[in-house]
């Protein structure tokens, strides 16, 4: 794996303290620092709460009863759609900023090593591994090459898609002029009109959702099954490996 | 050509009276979002001014741009800009016919080049090598191309001129197409709407014609004073919109009570046009004002955008048509037996596995 500095060859299991047979071993890596944890945590949150506020814009609740002047309900699930968006924003670009002054496992969900025969090896082992016909999966301090080209192909590309045409939508009603104008309006021309931007902001969410789905299933099943820590290390940051 | 007469000496010639003429100037001011102060240069620019020749040309439509045009509320900007387009060239309104007309054209062509304003209403089709529409015995996409070579700047009339509209709708048997895609190297203006507001129409003339100069457009090449905001921005029914109150069926209590029609495919929060300001006939109402959704009619697509009385547009997959929540749903359901299989086969296959609560040795001696 000399090909990507961020995976690491495997771990000769360390000569047993008391020179006896070499034994299964636990060996510990610190690879998601609290600041990434934290991010991680925050964003997982926020996607749902977009999702459920993003639902409820695109599909409102029953009318509200009573007098219009006391009532705000659509404007309330707007209101909290965008306080997320923009949390969700300055941490997409907070993220950017920790992987480019962090190297190694920060930069992993930036990119894939595609032109690496090496790497796409690495990812066909995974899907062995899923479609069970491996019983051993090959582990690495940082994400499984698979889970890192979900990550970066659905959640990297998949949050900035949303970001970029959240905001374009929010131009609208900013206005002609508005910073949100001059730096996002240009998705609605991409996209040819202003339902059309809607339509794919919407679509986006469901691109976020299917890999939300995939990822806490797989991440539930390799801290299950898998050889490495999964769910605890997004924790306490510690990468465990267990045998 | 003799000298050519001004706005002011063609409509005193009609019989306007100077305060009349006036108060267009400030109506006219007004209607185009310049300050009070700037009317006396919109009469100085009509008194002095020659005028600009219009040229009118009908590609594939309908006419409903015409029949709006002639219906502004203000009869004087009726007067002034019917007159001065009848004068030139139109072929549905004009007195002209045959190779009369056809002269005309050639004329202003040749008189005036580079100044003047090619007005389109429609589009051309070019599949076929345009032959799905003839205009004096040739294709209009040659006309078209002819005309705006030497035209200071092109007024794309309506969403068939500016979009493609109806007749570019899927699957668009005739290739229509909008104008811009023909006409490349003038400037574009596109007044979209099916038809667009009369008012929209004379103010965007007016203004080219006073000032001499383009109205100044947003991105998607449409004038910023009128098409800057959605009709959701400026719709009376606002208020219901924020506070979640929906009409939910069309006769339902909230329909009478005047609610926003969203739920009911309202496309207002996407539609670029003026509506909810100027409305329509005279100011007299506008589609939501009589209780029906705004369908997007001055929208790129608007169209292919339906069905117009839901709010979410179906997206069409290999030909199947749903909107994205009943295809995610589809999709949800493949991923959830997916998941749960998956599940179950990873269950089975640890339990079987005989080795799956060996841990490994504890280290020698204790603590480590
Ligand atoms: C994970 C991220 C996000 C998800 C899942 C999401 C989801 C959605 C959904 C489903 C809609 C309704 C679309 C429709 O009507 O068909 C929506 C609307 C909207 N979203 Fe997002 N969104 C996300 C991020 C953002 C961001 C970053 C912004 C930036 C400000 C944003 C701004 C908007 C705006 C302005 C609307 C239109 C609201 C309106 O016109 O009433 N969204 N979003
Ligand atoms: C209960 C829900 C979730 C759990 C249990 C969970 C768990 C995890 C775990 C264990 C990892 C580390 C993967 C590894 O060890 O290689 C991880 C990484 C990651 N997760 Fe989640 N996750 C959850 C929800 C989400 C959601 C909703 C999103 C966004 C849509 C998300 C986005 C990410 C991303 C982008 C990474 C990579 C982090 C990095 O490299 O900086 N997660 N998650
Ligand atoms: S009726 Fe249409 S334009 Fe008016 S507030 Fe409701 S959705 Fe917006």
């Amino acid at each position: 794996m000399a090909t990507d500095s961020s995976t690491v060859p495997h771990i000769a299991p360390a000569p047993d303290a008391h020179g006896g047979e070499a034994h299964r071993h636990l060996t510990s890596y610190y690879v998601y620092e609290a600041p990434v944890r934290l991010w991680h945590w925050l964003t997982a949150i926020l996607v749902f709460g977009l999702s459920v506020t993003g639902y409820l814009i695109a599909v409102p609740p029953v009318s509200a009863e009573g007098d219009t002047n006391d009532l705000f309900r659509m404007g309330t699930i707007r209101e909290l759609h965008f306080i997320a968006a923009y949390l969700l924003a300055i941490g997409m670009a907070w993220r950017g900023y920790w992987a480019i002054v962090h190297g190694q496992h920060a930069r992993q969900i930036y990119y894939v090593p595609f032109w690496s025969l090496e790497w796409w090896k690495e990812v066909w082992g995974m899907v062995r591994w899923y479609l069970f016909l491996a019983k051993k999966h090959e582990r690495w301090v940082g994400h499984n090459p698979l889970a890192r080209a979900s990550m970066f192909g659905m959640f990297t590309l998949g949050s900035t898609f949303m970001v970029l045409t959240g905001f374009g939508l929010y131009a609208e009603q900013a206005g002609l002029g508005s910073w949100q104008d001059t730096l996002f309006g240009w998705t609605l021309s991409l996209f040819g009109s202003s339902m059309a931007l809607r339509t794919w902001h919407h679509v986006g969410m469901y691109l976020l959702l299917l890999f939300s789905a995939a990822h806490i299933y797989a991440a539930v099943r390799d801290d299950i099954m898998g050889r490495v820590s999964t769910i605890s290390s997004m924790i306490s940051g510690w990468r465990t490996f267990r045998d | 050509m003799a000298r050519v007469e001004t706005f002011y000496e063609l409509l005193r010639r009609q019989g306007v009276s100077r305060r009349s003429f006036t108060k267009f100037c400030s109506l006219t001011a007004a209607s185009l979002g310049l300050a009070p102060a700037l009317a006396p240069k919109v009469a100085h620019a009509m008194e002095t001014k020659p005028r600009i020749p219009v040229l009118w040309l009908h590609g594939l439509e309908c006419t409903c741009c015409s029949e709006s045009f002639i219906r502004s509320a203000h009869p004087l900007v009726k007067d002034v800009v019917l007159s001065m387009i009848s004068l030139d060239y139109d072929d549905t309104i004009m007195a002209a016919a045959g190779h009369q007309a056809e002269k005309c054209l050639e004329d202003i062509r040749t008189e005036y080049k580079g100044k003047y304003l090619l007005c389109v209403e429609g589009n051309p089709p070019i599949g076929k090598d345009g032959e799905y529409c003839i205009v004096g015995g040739r294709p209009f996409v040659d006309q078209l191309t002819d005309m705006a070579k030497d035209a200071m700047a092109v007024v794309s009339w309506g969403s068939c001129a500016s979009w493609g509209c109806v007749q570019a709708a899927k699957p668009n048997p005739t290739h229509a197409v909008p104008v811009h895609e023909i006409v490349k190297d003038k400037p574009v203006i596109k007044v979209p709407g099916c038809p667009p507001i009369a008012e929209v129409m004379t103010g965007v003339v007016s203004y080219i014609v006073t000032f001499d100069r383009l109205p100044e457009l947003d991105r998607q090449g449409r004038p910023k004073m009128f098409y800057s905001q959605r009709i959701h921005d400026k719709c009376y029914r606002r208020p219901h919109f924020d506070a979640g109150q929906f009409v939910e069926a069309w006769d339902d209590e909230n329909a009478r009570k005047g609610y926003c029609l969203y739920k009911m495919g309202c496309r207002g929060p996407t539609t670029y046009n003026a509506c909810s300001v100027t409305r329509w006939n005279e100011g007299v109402s506008f589609p939501i004002q009589s209780g029906h959704g705004c369908i997007g009619c001055s929208e790129n697509d608007f169209w292919d955008n339906g069905p117009f009385y839901e709010r979410l547009t179906n997206i069409s997959v290999f030909g199947a048509e749903a909107n994205a929540d009943q295809w995610a749903a589809r999709v949800g359901v493949g991923v959830g037996v997916g998941v749960a299989a998956h599940a179950a086969v990873s269950a089975a296959v640890r339990m079987t596995d005989k080795e799956r609560h060996k841990s490994p040795p504890m280290p020698k001696g204790g603590h480590e």
